[in-house]
């Protein structure tokens, strides 16, 4: 489920990433990121803290991560 | 924070200056022990966070255990401005020659502590002050340097005492300033400050008051006296709206937020912020006839959920239907994450954001983006171009129904 | 010109690694600040934004050539906040800009006190610091360089306000309206400050920059009532508009409950806003009731005839 304001969305690419799941966990400064043992868990009810920072998106490699502004159309952070 | 009397004395004992021996009782039966002890008559106070007690009836002299009891049992059962008693005093009624006053305060103009002393005691010291200014002896003394005798002999010599008075007097005053700096006191008072028939001096009464930042440092004497840490001593006790924001505070230490309702009687919502900017919303509200259900302070960028948890408080309180979200402009605080926390206390109670939040006026950092959110839940929203009373003035006119009228209404001077 | 602060003050911020004082060392920067180096006990031979960090105020001086910053920001927890603040002063600082809040007033009273004998001076504590417009900021005042630059315009309005987050606003404010700020000083919320309206007054007066000043005051205390006295008892060139917030607390219902600051509170007769408002204007200080009436009330007094003689 997304949150009101934020969605992230993890490719299916990096998803079980074990060793980016924990570069994610440590990155998201409002813990977004959980590191699973299937690899990378969103948590749900932290979506909405996200500050924008974009640090996710510079630690998972190059379409990996995207952060989505539902309130703005969906635009996205991403790379 | 305020300590009561019972404390007071505590403190004033413990830095070797002579009180009575007096007890404190938090039953009748406990009264009428302590009096029997005492063995002669005696004086029941009420303990009671605020002023003017003896005019409220709590104050009862009594001359045997049966009657002290009597009146420790009415006493306990008597509000005073709006607080009930802890318990009460029972003091060993004294045969005093002469009441003086002695006290020390800050001076924020001078930074320094003040040190006051009046041979008038027993009375309001402001009075004394106006009325016989030469029976008022006054201070300063360094913070740097450590307080010598000489400071306080030349207190009490200015108010006109002499003699085997002002000798005995002096150490008192002495350990009364190391009371108020080594405990960090905001006010240190002790009125009346009585001589007895027999020429000694003991403290009748004690008022003290500790400054809060300084609680952490003080734990040990607060411990010694068995005040909690929670045991916060407010003017007023706390609604449960301040409750409930304390609460959501507490739970996230990301950002501050407060709110306060007590004198409030409103059905307008206010979600302000800072500490400066609340003041000005508040009044700007006020000065256009509006009507706050609550004071609130938002600063120090808060999470979300914080903003959430403040906006929901506002909410669910009895009348209230809009919420003013209002701010001057922010430099830390962030605007789009302010206006996520609203809009999802909105939601959460099943309310529509654009008719529930009367006006959002938060300039400043990550604007444009609060401003897309605003936008796509259409709330009507404003920047720095509309100043913080034209804002509260939006948000009050919002409320009378027809529109029209209430725009003149805000518009009369 | 400017006062206290101009394009060539060097400063340093002691706590440098904690992470309000990362972002206001950053802002600083950006804004043209020239930061020499800061201080964090233990952290020595890191950087914050390419500032050294030292474990004493003595090594930077050291690291200096021997040359003693004009300034210190200071943003350390409360408990650490007066030695931190000795050490600046007995390493020959002059000028120590306080951004901690809830610190004790004995504390306070002692920096204050060490300062006065050192002839230095002390801003804050409870501050945002200060900044002139277009040349330099020491503290986090107006927030990012970008934030900063666009409330704050170079002129001829000196601002000083109890309200770090108001001093902004009111120089947005005038700036809007072209006047602009010479210097602005956000002097502290607390009981007991470093530098208060009378104390700063004769800076502005001997700034050729400033042609008049705004004050953002609030009940609690007797500062308001020190300017007053000064206006009155100095034949001041610089007319003066002050704003009063927290009338609201003039309420018998809300006597004793502190607001906004830790020095907000209504505890004596004199420190209500009624009293303080009368007091002002019996010396010549209007009070105005908006934030946006503010310009206009400057610039009346700009063009008075009583100001002009």
């Amino acid at each position: 489920m997304a949150g009101i304001f934020i969605d992230v969305e993890v490719s299916d690419d990096v998803r079980g990433d074990c060793e980016l799941a924990k570069k994610l966990q440590e990155a998201c400064p409002v813990d977004i990121y959980a590191a699973a043992q299937e690899g990378v868990e969103v948590v749900e009810q932290n979506l909405d803290e996200c500050i924008l920072c974009g640090l996710c998106v510079e630690t998972a490699p190059p379409g990996g991560v995207r952060v989505l502004k539902l309130y703005d159309g969906g635009a996205a952070l991403e790379r | 924070m305020r300590f009561y009397e019972y404390e007071s004395r505590r403190l004033v004992e413990a830095a070797g200056i002579p009180v009575t021996d007096y007890g404190f009782a938090q039953t009748a039966e406990e009264a009428r022990k302590i009096a029997q002890e005492i063995g002669g008559p005696t004086v029941i106070k009420s303990q009671v966070l605020s002023g003017g007690r003896m005019k409220a009836g709590g104050v009862q002299f009594a001359d045997t255990p049966d009657e002290a009891a009597r009146h420790a049992e009415a006493i306990l059962q008597l509000e005073i401005g709006g607080h009930m008693p802890r318990g009460v005093l029972v003091d060993p009624k004294a045969q005093v020659k002469q009441e003086y006053y002695a006290s020390v305060v800050w001076d924020g103009t001078a930074k320094k502590p003040l040190l006051l002393f009046s041979d008038m005691g027993g009375v309001d010291i402001e009075e004394v002050a106006e009325h016989h200014p030469e029976h008022v002896g006054r201070g300063h003394f360094s913070n740097l340097l450590p307080f010598s005798d000489f400071q306080a002999k030349q207190v009490i010599a200015a108010a006109g005492v002499t003699g085997r008075e002002l000798t005995r007097l002096t150490p008192i005053l002495a350990r009364l300033a190391g009371l108020f700096q080594d405990r960090d006191m905001t006010l240190a008072e002790i009125n009346p400050l009585a001589q007895l028939e027999d020429g000694s001096f003991v403290a009748l009464d004690a008022h003290m008051e500790m400054e809060d930042e300084a609680r952490p440092r003080q734990k040990a004497v607060l411990a010694e006296l068995g005040i909690a840490d929670d045991d916060v001593r407010e003017v007023h006790e706390p609604s449960p709206f301040e409750t409930k924001v304390g609460a959501v505070d507490a739970a996230d230490h990301r950002g501050v937020i407060q709110g306060k309702d007590t004198g409030f009687h409103g059905n307008l919502g206010l979600v302000i912020g800072a500490g400066g900017g609340s003041l000005t919303l508040t009044d700007a509200v006020r000065s256009h006839g509006g009507d706050p259900a609550n004071y609130s302070e938002i600063g120090g960028n808060p999470s979300v959920a914080k903003a959430c948890g403040l906006a929901k408080a506002v909410l669910e309180k009895d009348g209230v239907e809009k919420l003013a979200v209002m701010m001057s402009i922010v430099s830390n605080t962030r605007v789009d994450i302010v206006a996520r926390g609203v809009i999802k206390a909105c939601l959460e109670l099943g309310k529509e954001p654009s008719e529930t939040i009367a006006i959002f006026r938060i300039p400043g950092a990550w604007e444009e983006e609060g401003f897309k959110i605003l936008e796509r839940y259409g709330i009507d929203y404003c920047d720095r171009s509309i100043s913080m009373h034209e804002a509260a003035r939006r948000a009050v006119a919002s409320f009378q129904e027809d529109p029209a009228e209430a725009e003149a209404e805000a518009a009369r001077p | 010109m400017s006062i206290l602060i101009d394009e060539d003050t060097t400063f340093i911020v002691q706590g440098i690694t904690g992470r309000e004082a990362v972002n206001l060392t950053r802002e600083c920067l950006d804004y043209g600040s020239k930061i020499v180096g800061g201080v964090t006990p233990g952290r020595k031979g890191r950087e914050v934004h390419g500032v050294p960090v030292f474990d004493t105020v003595e090594q930077v001086v050291e690291h200096n050539g021997g040359r003693v910053p004009d300034g210190s920001v200071v943003t350390v927890p409360p408990a650490f906040t007066k030695d931190a603040v000795l050490e600046a002063i007995e390493n020959g600082i002059k000028l120590v800009v306080i951004v901690t809040e809830r610190i004790p007033r004995r504390d306070v009273a002692q920096m204050v006190e060490l300062a006065g004998m050192r002839g230095a001076r002390i801003i804050g504590p409870n501050c945002l610091g200060l900044v002139v417009p277009g040349v330099a900021k020491m503290g986090g005042i107006g927030g990012p360089a970008r934030n900063t630059a666009q409330a704050y315009q170079t002129g001829s309005v000196g601002v000083m306000s109890r309200s770090g987050g108001m001093t902004t606003e009111i120089s947005s404010t005038l700036t809007a309206a072209g006047l602009g700020v010479s210097t602005a000083i956000s002097i502290g919320g607390d009981a007991i400050i470093g530098s208060t309206y009378a104390e700063l007054m004769p800076l502005y007066e001997a700034d050729e920059q400033t042609e008049a000043i705004v004050i953002y005051t609030e009940p609690g205390g007797r500062m308001e009532a020190q300017l007053a006295e000064w206006r009155i008892e100095n034949d001041s060139r610089l007319p003066i508009v002050a704003f009063m917030a927290g009338r609201f607390m003039d309420d018998e219902e809300m006597k004793g409950m502190s607001f906004g600051h830790a020095g907000t509170i209504v505890e004596g007769k004199e420190d209500t806003a009624t009293e303080k408002i009368a007091r002002l204007e019996s010396a010549g200080i209007p009070v105005v009731e908006r934030i946006d009436a503010i310009p206009d009330a400057v610039k009346q007094q700009l063009s008075s005839p009583r100001n002009e003689s």
